[in-house]
């Protein structure tokens, strides 16, 4: 019964989305307010009944409902609950609700939270929304049935879940990926908005601007979860393989990146306003590509399900129709709103514009990447991929080139600046950044000059913001502490992606029990190696004790796992971790017939402060949407009430 | 010139100047760096180029697999059911990797036409297929199990 009435609340959620892109539409085309106050109920409407739907799964996966089939496929009744829950979204069908369900949140938040937007404009966004959310929604109804049953003759027990996707980074990994993914939908939605009404100023930037944060902080979390957890759950001890699913989701984050340094232009000096518009197209149809290209099965990777083919084209004609349209909404409206501003060379808005360059350039040389091998395929030329070089031959190069320029920004006045200036307020920590590029490596031992290059363009952008920050003391707004932690987890970032890639030293050999290895100083022996039970699972466990000069330093237990209820057998690495340095052990297989195991051992330092980075800037954006001048509508009116409160 | 078109046009200078060097960058960084996909009856009748990085991709044959005793290196073949590529790889399988199932290995073809891959990749779950092994055994006329299509009852 639950899984019909889920079903049956997912067909209202269409009827919902449909009235939603129509009515409040109509009424902004037509002036009729009353179509456009239906727009906030509606999304509401959305949001509760796409919750329905999504409840109900959930519980068919949590009371074990074998009946449906996909809980028959992808649960099993010894599944720990919390991973019945998460295997909610780990399957094709399920992932769409949660997509779904993300974006009526998103829908819902921008009724709830717009109290100051124009109703003209509030029902335009959200008749937008609406119109994805019919995309979504039908795709999910007619090629992807999440509650299908399997009567007559249901299983006794489920076939499993991915012991892959059996971790807790898979439980908020796609959540908070779609988060981002699915709230660049808003920056898009307020773009459309703006070409209809061809009024684009700097309170449209204003709104746009905390949603745009908030998605492009989510997406930052979501890439990095998913990079922690290849690192740890894959078992080879990598964190970014430019897969094309990575890839997928690197790309609107990319784009968005030049989105939010753009709106922070069209905001502050209503520059780059049609620019901008055509990057927040962008950007969300970058998050479409990455959906169609992780759904249609065309691709070979850790996050295809087995689809049919007619998903796929299902995807890529609605890819077509919302890009093409846009487009061409573009192409008509974009003069309406284009920007008659001049600025100087030397300011802060050529700065943004060589993020902006720089960044759109590094989009279309991932995306290029990305699809070349389906291009070359579709055109009948063989089956090619691209592999990693190619991606770190192209994009290195052009986020080392983007450092120089984020040294300078802060800094930078907008309008009009003079070298000059520059020159004086920069001078010291250049000199200091140089010097810090050239001792700080001689720490770790051989010097690395990739390493120290690194270190000297963190260095510029960690003092030049040091520099700007004292001279700013007393006088700093929300939006640009933000900024700071932001520009400083990407500093971090840089040095944790150079170090572990360059200092990393990495191991495969045989090993018996009582032989050890000596790695970068670390001496790894394998102490012992034991049988152990987990829920749903037996495992071989091998134990290692990890001595530094005489002292031990960790103790570490890789398992090898096999399934019992699919019989998949799986790697669980053990991961002794730090701010400096990580070691890792993985199990391979038994090799021979004297007890010896192939054993992975790593020695990684500095890979935390990647992820430590990518927190940082996700920070760095939430803070910045706590600016008050992003809530200062609500401030009048919240005062205003607690003024009657105490006048009374 | 008017100062906003003069700006326009260093703009348009500036982006086309860019956005050249990132194409030569990118052009550069394409050669070598993409390797082409062979199905086992490609390579057996010598169509695959020989030194240069490629991958191979079908089912591991059944009883193939050996390991060496002192090193980690293991043999194995490839086959699409018409022909069999022998494989040499050194270092740890994937988990999913096994006799009889698909898997995709990429390396280079040496003289005695043996693969000596450098990676090794294995579908990621039980219901899931690369979609090259799917095609290259679609062409060969067999299904998963090494039946010829159409003599199934």
């Amino acid at each position: 019964m639950i899984p019909e009435i889920g079903h049956f609340a997912l067909i209202i959620a269409l009827c919902l989305a449909l009235i939603l892109a129509i009515v409040p539409a109509w009424g902004a085309w037509r002036g009729n307010s009353v179509a456009m106050a239906l727009a906030p109920s509606l999304a509401i409407g959305l949001l509760v009944f796409v919750g329905i739907s999504f409840g109900c799964l959930s519980a068919a996966f949590l009371q074990d409902d074998f009946s449906v089939k996909l809980v028959a496929s992808h649960s099993n009744s010894l599944l720990p609950p919390i991973y019945k829950f998460a295997a909610v979204w780990g399957n094709h069908e399920g992932s769409l609700v949660l997509w779904v369900l993300i974006l009526a949140l998103w829908a819902a938040a921008v009724a709830l939270f717009s109290a100051q937007l124009p109703l003209l404009v509030l029902s335009r966004v959200l008749s937008v929304m609406g119109v994805i959310a019919i995309g979504f929604l039908s795709f999910s109804l007619l090629t992807s049935n999440p509650f299908a049953r399997l009567l007559p003759g249901a299983p006794v027990d489920g076939s499993d879940l991915n012991p892959l996707l059996q971790d807790p980074g898979l439980i908020i990994h796609p959540p908070l990926l779609y988060m981002g993914y699915v709230g660049f939908s808003v920056a898009f939605a307020f773009a459309i908005a703006a070409l209809l009404g061809g009024r684009l100023d700097a309170s449209w930037a204003r709104w746009s601007r905390p949603w745009t944060n908030i998605a492009w902080a989510f997406l930052t979390l979501g890439i990095m979860l998913g990079s922690w957890w290849a690192y740890y759950e894959l078992g080879w001890g990598g964190w970014w393989f430019w897969d094309p699913v990575e890839n997928a989701s690197f790309m609107p984050w990319l784009a968005g990146t030049a989105l939010i340094h753009s709106l922070a232009a069209t905001e502050k000096r209503g520059l780059f306003k049609s620019w901008t518009v055509l990057l927040a197209i962008f950007a969300f149809s970058l998050s479409l590509l990455g959906t169609f290209l992780v759904r249609s099965g065309v691709l070979t990777s850790v996050h295809a399900f087995a689809t049919d083919p007619e998903r796929g084209l299902f995807i890529l004609v609605f890819l077509a129709v919302v890009v093409g349209g846009s487009l061409t909404l573009y192409a008509f409206r974009a003069p309406a709103v284009s920007s008659r501003v001049s600025f100087a060379w030397v300011s802060r808005e050529s700065l943004l514009l060589c993020n902006n360059v720089i960044f759109l350039v590094a989009t279309l040389t991932v995306l290029f990447g990305t699809l070349f091998p389906l291009l070359v395929d579709a055109l009948g030329l063989g089956k090619v991929s691209v592999g990693p070089p190619y991606f770190n031959a192209v994009f290195v190069p052009l986020m080392a080139l983007l450092v120089p320029f984020m040294g300078l920004g802060p800094v930078s006045r907008w309008k009009q600046d003079a070298v000059a200036r520059w020159r004086s307020e920069l001078a010291i920590p250049a000199m200091a950044a140089v010097v810090c590029g050239f001792t700080l490596p001689l720490l770790h031992a051989p010097y690395n000059i990739w390493v120290a290059l690194a270190v000297l363009l963190s260095s510029w952008l960690v003092l030049g913001l040091a520099r700007d920050f004292w001279q700013r003391r007393g006088r700093l707004t929300t939006g640009y502490c933000g900024m700071l932690i932001a520009h400083l987890g990407f500093a971090t970032c840089i040095i944790g992606v150079v170090a572990t890639s360059q200092y990393s030293v990495e191991h495969d050999l045989k090993m018996r029990i009582g032989e050890s290895k000596v790695l970068a100083g670390y001496e790894f022996r394998f102490v012992d190696l034991a049988q152990v039970r987990g829920p749903n699972f037996m495992a071989d466990e091998a134990r290692f004790e990890v001595m530094r000069d005489g002292v031990l330093v960790a103790s570490m237990s890789p398992q090898k796992r096999r399934y019992l209820a699919s019989g998949s057998v799986m790697t669980e690495a053990a991961i002794d971790a730090g701010l400096f340095r990580d070691l890792y052990v993985a199990m391979g297989e038994p090799v021979g017939s004297d007890g010896a195991w192939a054993m992975r051992l790593h020695y990684k330092p500095l890979v935390r402060w990647m992820w430590l980075g990518a927190i940082l800037m996700a920070v760095g954006a939430f803070t910045a949407v706590l600016d008050k001048r992003y809530r200062r509508q609500r401030d009048v009116v919240h005062s205003r009430s607690e003024a009657a409160l105490h006048g009374a | 010139m008017h100062p906003v078109r003069k700006q326009r046009l260093y703009l348009v200078l500036f982006i086309a100047l860019f956005s050249s060097a990132a194409i030569g960058l990118v052009a550069y960084a394409m050669r070598g760096n993409i390797n082409l996909f062979y199905p086992p009856a490609q390579v057996v009748a010598g169509e695959a180029p020989a030194g240069r990085p490629i991958r191979v991709g079908g089912m591991v044959v059944k009883g193939s697999v050996q390991r060496a005793a002192d090193s980690l290196q293991v043999d194995f073949q490839l086959t699409d059911f018409q022909s069999s590529v022998p494989v040499v790889y050194t270092g740890i399988l994937p988990d999913l990797f096994g006799e009889g199932q698909g898997a995709v290995a990429s390396g280079v073809l040496n003289a005695d036409g043996v693969l000596e891959a450098t990676e090794i990749l294995a579908k990621h779950d039980e219901n899931y297929m690369p979609p090259e092994v799917a095609d290259a055994l679609e062409n060969s006329g067999y299904d998963l199990k090494g039946n010829q299509k159409g003599n199934a009852k």
